[in-house]
């Protein structure tokens, strides 16, 4: 009998938690700062109804319908295509090695954040030394010698701990339960940071800087492809998640309301964090003289910027301190949300094809991808490999599959047929709008995420150095590489659970 | 801050986050609607 969410709320909790990611943080900011500031806010929206809340509707439903993660969805579709569902679970356990490893960061300074709450260490106001001891330094990608921080091994065990502990719960005892209590307080605690950040003197310079419109480069393709590429990474379609959680959802549940607010909520914190790192970087270059990109313009921002920016939100130490638990506190939930939700795609889709204790899975699992979390807290890897996987497997591959997964889902099992299900029990009804989008408007736009994706990183080889460009290779298609052979031999192995005759 | 720059924070931030609530709030609807029909079965 496979489970099912407990309810309504709970479900969207995990959607909306697993949607909700680190990334958010940081990349929605500066990707708005680069792009025209608040002219982007319009391909932006665009995106979000054409091709975040279709795709995010079609995944729930098609779950839901084949009551299976991927692997069988996509088995449902074609036995050759379950392939395809293999490689698209394979994506979260790549993207879970190093994420974890940014968690694992998170939880090291939620532990220095009290340490300075208690007097022990003083390091808010300069956290330079304390983020170069924790990632240590490396030559290159290939500097493999270079070392390994102990902190973020250490980290990365309890990390890996609290995803097995949750997920081999299962959904209702563990996913739903823990997003039910993680994600309301992730969006309570954020907000409180936000209306924090907007008091600051100088809040209304990042502001500025982040919402003032240039609408010369509107007509530019470059922002609409990463307005499209922003929206749809963010809302974490096309790695099995959605379909996974779609498939336990009950036969009679609503599916279009919930995408909507699923994806509503996933842009609503994308603004919450907009607001919040412009607010306190415009803070930061007021009182500091520093620009909006001294920080860098990914992970520095929050572990660089913001304790520096805490630190001078109160003289008592116990505040600072407190603050900075807190607020590393939301990144550790963040990540949590996500990377639970990861997990369990590939366990969804392992337990359909193969008969096998929920508990075992997870275990093997968890132990495997400690393993690959392993390599990400060497130097090398956490300061070069980090982002070179991360280009080739969260940005190329993802891509990729939500192209096929649209073309497949919409041409073979028919966006009508999918309509008419999502539609049967929903709050309200979708159109035939929503089929055109599928069939035509929505692959056309994330085949150009693809193409211009695919022709940066290869035009970037060349610009490179003979190191970076073999970094490259071996880390990036080599993963590549690594990754559609397990799918393959996870493909041939044979169906044991007798979930495809179900 | 410029005019052009609260506006459009306005139309941001209102946007989503009235979609956010708004959607909500039919979803509770539709329960409580459901919840009355079973109740009057």
């Amino acid at each position: 009998m496979r489970e099912n969410w407990q309810s309504r709320k709970g479900f969207i909790f995990a959607a909306a938690g697993a949607a909700i990611g680190l990334g958010n943080l940081w990349r929605f900011p500066f990707q708005a700062y680069k792009n025209g500031g608040g002219a982007f806010l319009l391909p932006y929206f665009v995106a979000l109804i054409t091709c975040a809340i279709p795709l995010m509707i079609m995944e729930y439903a098609y779950g839901r319908k084949t009551r299976g993660g991927s692997v069988k969805a996509f088995s449902k579709l074609g036995k050759r295509f379950e392939i395809i569902g293999w490689v698209q679970v394979m994506v979260p356990i790549v993207v879970m090695t190093y994420y974890s490893a940014i968690i694992a960061v998170s939880v090291i300074f939620m532990v220095y954040s009290l340490g300075h709450a208690f007097g022990i260490i003083n390091w808010l106001s300069d956290p330079g030394p304390i983020m170069g001891m924790v990632t240590g330094s490396a030559e290159s990608a290939l500097d493999l010698g270079a070392g390994i921080s102990i902190y973020i091994l250490i980290a990365v065990i309890a990390v890996w701990l609290c995803n097995w502990l949750i997920v081999k719960k299962g959904i209702s005892g563990g996913i739903e339960k823990m997003s039910s209590i993680f994600t309301p307080l992730l969006m309570v605690l954020m907000i409180i940071f936000m209306i924090n950040a907007v008091r600051l003197s100088g809040a209304t310079i990042g502001l500025e800087a982040l919402f003032k419109p240039d609408f010369s480069k509107i007509l530019s393709p470059s922002i609409w492809v990463s307005a499209y590429a922003q929206v749809f990474f963010s809302t974490t379609l096309a790695v099995g998640v959605m379909i996974a959680y779609g498939s336990y959802l009950h036969e009679k549940s609503d599916i279009v309301n919930s995408a909507f607010i699923t994806v509503f909520a996933n842009s609503s914190f994308d603004l919450i964090a907009g607001v919040l790192v412009f607010s306190t970087l415009g803070f930061l270059v007021e009182s500091m003289g520093v620009e909006f990109t001294s920080f860098g313009t990914g992970a520095g921002v929050a572990f660089i910027a913001f304790p520096i920016a805490i630190s001078t939100m109160s003289t008592n130490v116990v505040v600072q301190g407190l603050l900075g638990f807190l607020f590393f506190f939301c990144l550790f939930i963040a990540g949590l949300s996500s990377s639970i939700s990861m997990l369990e795609s590939f366990v969804t889709a392992s337990l359909d094809k193969f008969k096998i204790s929920r508990s075992k899975l997870v275990t093997i699992i968890s132990i495997v991808g400690f393993g690959g979390s392993a390599c990400f807290a060497s130097y090398a890897g956490f300061n070069y490999i980090l982002d070179i996987v991360d280009a080739y497997v969260g940005n190329i591959i993802i891509a990729g599959l939500g192209l096929v997964e649209v073309v497949l889902i919409s041409y073979i099992y028919g966006t009508s047929k999918l309509r008419k299900e999502a539609n049967a029990f929903s709050d309200f009804k979708i159109g035939i709008w929503w089929d055109y989008l599928l069939r035509y408007f929505t692959p056309l736009l994330l085949g150009a995420v693809v193409i211009t994706n695919l022709f940066n990183l290869i035009t970037g080889l060349f610009s490179q150095d003979t190191v970076g460009a073999v970094s490259n290779v071996v880390f990036g298609w080599g993963t590549v590489v690594i990754m559609i052979g397990a799918s393959i031999i996870f493909y041939k192995k044979k169906w044991t659970a007798n979930a495809q005759q179900e | 801050m410029s005019t052009s720059a609260i506006v459009m924070m306005i139309i941001g931030c209102g946007t989503v986050w009235g979609g956010a609530v708004i959607t909500i709030i039919i979803a509770l609807s539709v329960e409580k609607k459901k919840n009355l029909a079973n109740e009057i079965k």
